[in-house]
């Protein structure tokens, strides 16, 4: 049974999301909430993610939107007098600050008790060194290199590992001086080399082509263990699990590998000691019944959620009560909800993740796959199939894939080098590859990919070829058409291969849907029931496949259900806000009488947990699957305003095929998303927009730059690399990034926009019913326009807004509002500059910051929007951001240290990965909280700065005034040392990267550089001045720097004198620990 | 797998389920049982406990990793499989693999079935069926391919004596040791023989309805095997007389059953039976749990123990009987299978528990 003395319980979110860490923690955090509140347990939560579910009202007691950090969890701790804390709901960021806080005796000091796994736990497996110690006391191997310093030691340790084998130099970086060797000769070869590069060399076990297989474990205080989910990597080992694709259950084990590797989990988990949930993952010999464990995870992580979502067996909910001193026997399946937790899922289906990267956001960094993460997101796709469940989710990542095949030609330089060298685009390159002819046994060769995973991918290119053979769909045998719908295939890639894009694809799409239902092939739904139907089960988690004859259930068909479609992969653009828009939505719909069916395949989010709605369909979001569903469900409508720009751009089509949206109407929503529609709503309102022209040719382009000016924003509509939109400041710059876009003509149309410096951008939520609004957000970004509202910071209430600019927002917007006969929520952007207002865009959806404002207000924005699409036309709420007397700051959290080589600027396109919203007393409290919240310290001493452009050094001025008044020693590049001191303020100059050679300077003063390395600053400030190459490339150089060693970066002068005016005016220690409901 | 020839899977009570042939392209008949295993159909496949039954498997992907190599090893216990041969009648699965790979793979599944002349069914939908199942019992079915007669009526495995097929005829001893344990063969799974030979026991295998009384041995070990107990009273006989020496007795899975009865307790036919990877089973009057592999359609009543008797392990999801152990005496049996092979290994240590009473 549980402890009884516990009664108060502390629990540490993640923070911000970022790559590594990103939504999953929401769904473990809101769990474990959920597990204590149904104990009766008071709850304290700490996490400065505004948008996340867990952090909304109800789900914790007390909610802290603070930094997790030990000096704050320390003063909530303080406060709150918990007695027992959990560190293992909130990724790496809550464990690393839960060890601190146990090695500084702060949890000791206020009696506050680590439930589940043992601090101790934790840290033996977080070191290296102890890790490999605590496994060897039980005989289990891991990954350990043996250190050689001459040809004798080296050969010595390589019989003693084995052959084959891989040799590093040590001390050497990028890997030079390594090698595979497979004998001896080889060996000294690799090894005389490696010498000449460095005394030591370190001799490891090579596991190149290796399966990487992870076991989810669970354990309760009794030694009762179980092992919820494997998974097995389709991506050999040398590739993060976070960018392999990977299924569940494992495909190409026997029972004997699969047990053995389960037993040793289990020895692992209980000599470790683990108490509660933990993942264990291993490299296994594809060639003998070898494995090295690569390492354990003791706490909840991304794989955890993905075993969560795969099996149905909810891990962080029965972690946290195991925390609490329950056995497994004593809690209940809660599929079943008549069988114990103690038991292990049987599946009976294949799940698929596959990471989402969206590389191309970011200047400069390499699209190689490899051993770290870049990947922002990922999809879970359920099939009957292994081929069901892999074309599923590639067209899940919504990148543009229709499946495996049929998408638009790849363009290869080499496929032999692709296929070795993988990178984002490795599946595609071996369709490709397929395509060309390449045997599964070649492919294997260099991919070092199981043949078994190879042979399915090859009957797909096969059934797709079969296909090509047909001029209509008609003549499509129905045999081949049912195992062409068995093996993935969307209605868009049959017709790909019958009609061979002739015509209109959306009418072939229609003609094979209507000959496929014709000959009765449609889907069926199955539930996922963690028992493989052995036992009756009332669950509503549900996927649809064509691999089976049955439907699971019955549909009511009375009209009470409504479908709220979810936001798909966390993306950059497009993360957890929109999760939280989702359950908010799902919840409004529940409490007025309706069923909230929810359709969304991220398994990082709490939308997709089935216990949030009354029936969730995990899968896709494309139009075929949603119709599908709406066929089946026959429901009272489609929401498709919460989840972000997928299901938006869906509503139009699904209205057309007689679906009923909520809200606005889809020929509205039309009216807004259409550039040349809503440009002309605008105008015949009277109101100013940025002038823009979509062009065609080269010569049509220079035409409108002339009438304009530069700068200019230049979208092409396709671009072979790099960033889909640019500012161009001047005619280089514009010759260039339009030879990156692969053609200007009729059908690749380029829209330019004149580009406006030194604005205001304000942000406007709103809901509106029947074209009147009846609630509504202003907020300000602290940044000029030019910087994306998604990397921007964002300060609600506005603070620095002229009353003429909001009373002229507030008509421009009522003016809009009416036009498109809004009902539901929506989003305006605006430009100001003085009191002239211009409208850069308009969503009729929700936006990005709606749980921002909705939670700083505490007026739920969702729930509004829900009940006036479903037509009780609420009240407006009386109350106005303008009674607040808090301050509201949203930061942008940025994941560039993850990213090597990627250039930490901001610009048009969004490059943040996640956000933190913090509130304080004043804007400068709510500030420093929200800025430290994203991994910003206040600096210590020491300052460099590289102020920008003439204007930017202006603008700074104050602020460096400021820092030298408080005492900050300032170091600054030339042209900023020159400034401050003919403006009076005392600096030291330091050498750009480029003029560290130069004679005149080298000697007499210290490189920019090395000071970074020396941590001898604790902030940089860089604004890139302008846009020429040298100047990016000695900035990059010292931007690069400063994220490479952990310095704090900024590179906005707004922002950074915000940020420097906000530490100069109050100390870390006056920030008020407050928690939400006290505002 | 070009020429796709149809087949169907027909329930005796009308039901049908289209799918396609593999395997060996014949009719077969037998009762249809479900196991919702993931892993392990070599393993299953060669089960004598699963003599006489069609199964279905509920796992969708089946023969990704192809079947190892046939034989036996040195001490004449099957290289990779639970005994010589497929049991199984007929193979019913979702989605068959003619393409595998692992390395200890030497054929494809199918063409191992088509070898051991036994029929198989894919394309079908498994969950259903196991809804099916779980919901009207197991029952009778055949697998007809396309341009093949068959039809009801057949005969009822369960009315035969499985055991009697699937035991060994002859006195078979395996390894080498101080400790001799006599082994009643039922249908004993290879495995079982691994685990004793492998703990340094020699192992003397005697047919299902030797009497083997009179023999020398340190401990009686009841193997698993198919169908109904009732056909073994000759065994519960010989049991009897055994537990009268006071030498240790370990049954498994039919062994449970046939101690029960030789205890005086009753078994009788659970409705659809437990075949997984995944059952939970708890020690009674403590805190220990165990994730269990299991293969049985009958079970011990455990309310008619008698009084030296005690229930010692009870399923979890459905409080049946999983274990019994006499209060005094060193006689004790499970209904799950310790030896796993397929299935999880937790329970091996009641091999050694046994031993260490020799």
């Amino acid at each position: 049974m549980r402890d009884p003395n516990i009664k108060k319980v502390l629990l540490l979110g993640s923070g911000a999301l970022k790559i590594g860490q990103a939504g999953e923690f929401d769904y473990s955090g809101s769990q474990a909430l959920k597990a204590l509140r149904e104990e009766g347990i008071e709850t304290v939560l700490i996490n400065p993610n505004i948008a996340t579910v867990q952090t909304s009202e109800g789900v914790a007691d007390r909610i802290y939107f603070l930094p997790v950090t030990p000096f704050f969890v320390e003063k909530v701790i303080e406060k709150e007098q918990p007695q027992g804390i959990l560190l293992s709901f909130g990724g790496q960021t809550a464990l690393n600050c839960g060890v601190e806080l146990h090695k500084s005796g702060i949890l000791e000091k206020y009696n506050v008790k680590v439930l589940g796994t043992p601090v101790e736990t934790i840290m033996d497996t977080e070191d290296r060194d102890l890790f490999v110690k605590r496994l060897g006391e039980i005989d289990v191997k891991t990954i350990s290199s043996e250190p050689a310093e001459n040809m004798e030691e080296a050969r010595k340790a390589a019989h003693e590992l084995g052959y084959p084998l891989i040799v590093r130099a040590a001390y050497a970086l990028g890997g030079l001086g390594s090698g595979f060797v497979e004998n001896d000769a080889e060996l000294k070869e690799v090894c005389s080399k490696a010498f000449s590069f460095s005394p030591q060399v370190l001799v490891e076990k090579s596991l190149k082509g290796w399966k990487e297989i992870e076991y989810e474990v669970v354990r309760d205080k009794y030694d009762n263990c179980v092992t919820v989910c494997n998974m097995e990597n389709f991506d050999p080992l040398g590739i993060h699990t976070g960018e392999s694709i990977v299924v569940a259950p494992s495909q190409t084990l026997t029972n004997r590998d699969y047990y053995f590797l389960r037993e040793l989990s289990i020895k692992i988990v209980r000599h470790l000691g683990i108490v509660g949930e933990c993942n264990v993952q291993f490299a296994y010999d594809p060639y003998a019944m070898d494995y090295r464990v690569i390492e354990v995870n003791a706490r909840l992580s991304r794989s955890s959620a993905l075993a969560s979502k795969a099996t149905g067996y909810p891990l962080a909910l029965v972690a946290a009560k195991l925390g609490l001193g329950y056995g497994l026997f004593d809690l209940k399946n809660s599929v079943t909800k008549t069988t114990p937790a103690f038991f292990e899922p049987a599946l009976d289906y294949i799940v698929c993740k596959i990471p989402r990267w969206d590389l191309s956001k970011f200047h400069g960094v390499s699209r190689k796959i490899g051993s770290s993460m870049k990947s922002v997101g990922e999809v879970m796709a359920v099939g009957r199939t292994f081929e069901e469940a892999i074309q599923k989710g590639l067209r899940m990542i919504g990148q543009g894939a229709h499946g495996f095949v049929g998408n638009k030609e790849l363009q290869v330089a080499d496929l032999d080098e692709a296929l070795k060298d993988p990178t984002d685009k490795r599946i595609f390159v071996i369709s490709k590859a397929l395509s060309a002819g390449y045997s599964v046994d070649r492919i294997h060769e260099l991919t070092k990919i199981d043949k078994w995973f190879l042979c399915r991918l090859e009957e797909i290119v096969s059934t797709y070829s079969r296909m090509k053979s047909f001029g209509k769909i008609e003549d499509v045998p129905a045999e081949l058409l049912l195992l062409a719908k068995q093996e993935g295939f969307s209605d868009f890639q049959i017709q790909r291969a019958v009609y061979d894009d002739q015509g209109s694809s959306f009418d072939n799409v229609d003609r094979v849907r209507e000959q496929r239902k014709s000959l009765g092939i449609v889907p069926v739904v199955k539930q996922i029931d963690t028992l493989a139907a052995e036992f009756p089960a009332k669950t509503n988690y549900l996927y649809l496949t064509y691999n089976g004859t049955y439907n699971d259930i019955a549909y009511e068909n009375d009209g009470k259900s409504v479908i709220v479609l979810g936001s798909g992969a966390y993306r950059i653009g497009s993360s957890v806000e929109f999760d939280w828009c989702s359950v908010t939505c799902l919840q409004t719909l529940q409490k007025q009488g309706y069923r909230g069916v929810m359709v969304n395949y991220n398994p990082e989010t709490v939308s997709t947990d089935y216990d949030e709605c009354d029936r969730l369909y995990f899968d896709e979001l494309t139009f075929e699957r949603v119709l599908d569903i709406i066929e089946m469900e026959k429901p009272h409508g489609v929401v498709v305003s919460v989840g972000g720009q997928i299901p938006n751009n869906l509503a139009l089509r699904l209205s057309r095929h007689g679906v009923q949206i909520l809200g606005t109407k889809a020929e509205d929503i039309d009216r807004a998303e259409d550039r040349h529609k809503f440009s002309s709503i605008v105008d015949s309102l009277g109101i100013d927009q940025p002038e823009w022209s979509e062009l065609t040719t080269v010569e049509e382009v220079d035409k409108f730059i002339e009438k304009v000016g530069y700068p200019v924003l230049v979208r092409p509509s396709y671009v072979l690399s790099g960033a889909a939109m640019n500012v161009c400041y001047d005619e280089d710059k514009l010759r260039h990034f339009l030879s990156l876009a692969a053609e200007v003509s009729r059908e690749h149309p380029v829209v330019v926009s004149r580009f406006m410096t030194r604005c205001k951008e304000i942000e406007f939520d709103a809901v509106a019913d029947g074209g009147e609004i009846l609630a509504y957000a202003i907020s300000e970004h602290i940044e000029y326009a030019g910087v994306h509202s998604g990397d921007a910071t964002i300060q609600f209430p506005p603070q620095k807004l002229y009353v003429e600019t909001v009373r002229r927002i507030k008509k421009i917007a009522r003016l809009i509002a009416s036009a498109l006969r809004i009902s539901g929520p929506f989003n305006i952007q605006f430009l100001a500059k003085e009191n002239n207002i211009r409208v850069i865009e308009c969503n009729l959806r929700a936006s990005r910051s709606f749980p921002f404002v909705s939670k700083v207000l505490k007026i739920n924005f969702i729930e509004l929007a829900t009940k006036v699409m479903l037509g009780l036309h609420p009240e407006a709420p009386v109350k106005s951001a303008f009674d607040l007397d808090y301050v509201g700051v949203k930061s942008s959290q940025f994941s560039f240290a993850r990213l090597e080589e990627a250039d930490p600027m901001l610009g048009v396109d969004m490059s943040s990965t996640g956000e933190v919203g913090c509130l304080g007393d004043s804007l400068d409290e709510a500030l420093l909280k929200s800025v430290m919240a994203v991994g910003n310290n206040i600096p210590g001493k020491k300052i460099l700065l590289s102020t920008g452009d003439p204007r930017q050094k202006a603008d700074m001025l104050g602020a460096c005034r400021l820092l030298s008044e408080k005492g900050y020693d300032l170091y600054a590049t030339g042209g900023t040392y020159k400034y401050l001191v003919e403006n009076g303020i005392p600096s030291t100059k330091v050498l750009w990267p480029s003029e560290c050679e130069n004679p005149n300077f080298k000697g007499k003063f210290r490189p920019a550089l090395e000071m970074i390395r020396n941590k001898e600053v604790d902030m940089v400030i860089n604004i890139p001045k302008n846009f020429t190459d040298t100047e990016l490339s000695n900035g990059y150089r010292i931007r690069r720097a400063a994220i490479d060693y952990n310095i704090t970066l900024f590179t906005d002068a707004r922002l950074a004198t915000a940020f420097i005016r906000a530490f100069c005016s109050i100390s870390r220690d006056d920030l008020q620990i407050k928690p939400w409901d006290r505002y | 797998m070009d020429k796709k020839l149809g087949a169907v899977l027909r329930l005796a009570n009308g039901t049908e389920f289209r799918g396609w042939s593999f395997g060996y392209d014949e009719a077969c008949d037998g009762e249809v049982v479900f196991s919702t295993a993931m892993v392990g159909y070599p393993e299953s496949l060669t089960d004598p406990s699963y003599s006489g039954q069609i199964l279905c498997v509920t796992y969708p992907l089946i023969g990704n990793y192809g079947v190892p190599e046939e034989g036996l090893d040195e001490r004449g216990i099957s290289r990779n499989f639970e005994s010589g041969r497929i049991w199984v009648r007929g193979l019913v699965i979702s989605q068959y693999s003619e393409d595998y790979s692992h390395w200890d793979a030497v054929k494809s599944l199918g063409e191992w079935m088509k070898e051991q002349k036994i029929p198989g069914i894919y394309g079908v939908d498994t969950r259903e069926i196991t809804k099916y199942l779980r919901d009207k019992g197991s029952m009778l079915g055949m697998i007809v391919p396309d341009g093949k007669e068959k039809d009801f009526p057949v005969d009822d495995p369960n009315l035969e004596n499985q055991i009697a097929k699937v035991s060994c005829t002859e006195i078979i001893r395996y390894g080498s040791g101080e400790k001799k344990v006599l082994l009643i063969d039922c249908g004993v799974k290879h495995n079982i023989l691994r685990c004793f030979v492998e703990r340094g026991v020699e192992v003397i295998r005697v047919p299902w309805d030797c009497d083997f009384t009179n023999m020398e041995y340190d401990g009686l070990f009841i193997s698993n095997g198919p169908g109904n107990p009732e056909f073994c009273n000759r065994t519960v006989g010989h049991i009897r007389k055994a537990m009268k020496t006071g030498k240790p007795i370990f049954g498994i899975c039919m062994g449970n059953q046939l101690l029960a009865r030789a205890a005086g307790a009753s078994t009788y036919k659970l409705k659809y039976g437990h075949r997984s990877h995944n059952q939970p089973v708890r020690m009674v009057g403590s805190n220990k749990c165990f994730v269990t592999s299991q293969n049985h359609g009958y079970a011990v009543d455990g309310s008619t123990l008698g009084a030296d008797w005690e229930p010692w392990f009870i399923n979890m999801n459905d409080g049946t009987n999983e274990g019994i152990r006499h209060k005094r005496e060193p006689f004790f049996s499970v209904q799950f299978h310790p030896e796993a092979s397929s299935g999880p290994t937790d329970t091996g240590f009641l091999f050694d528990e046994f031993i260490s009473k020799l």
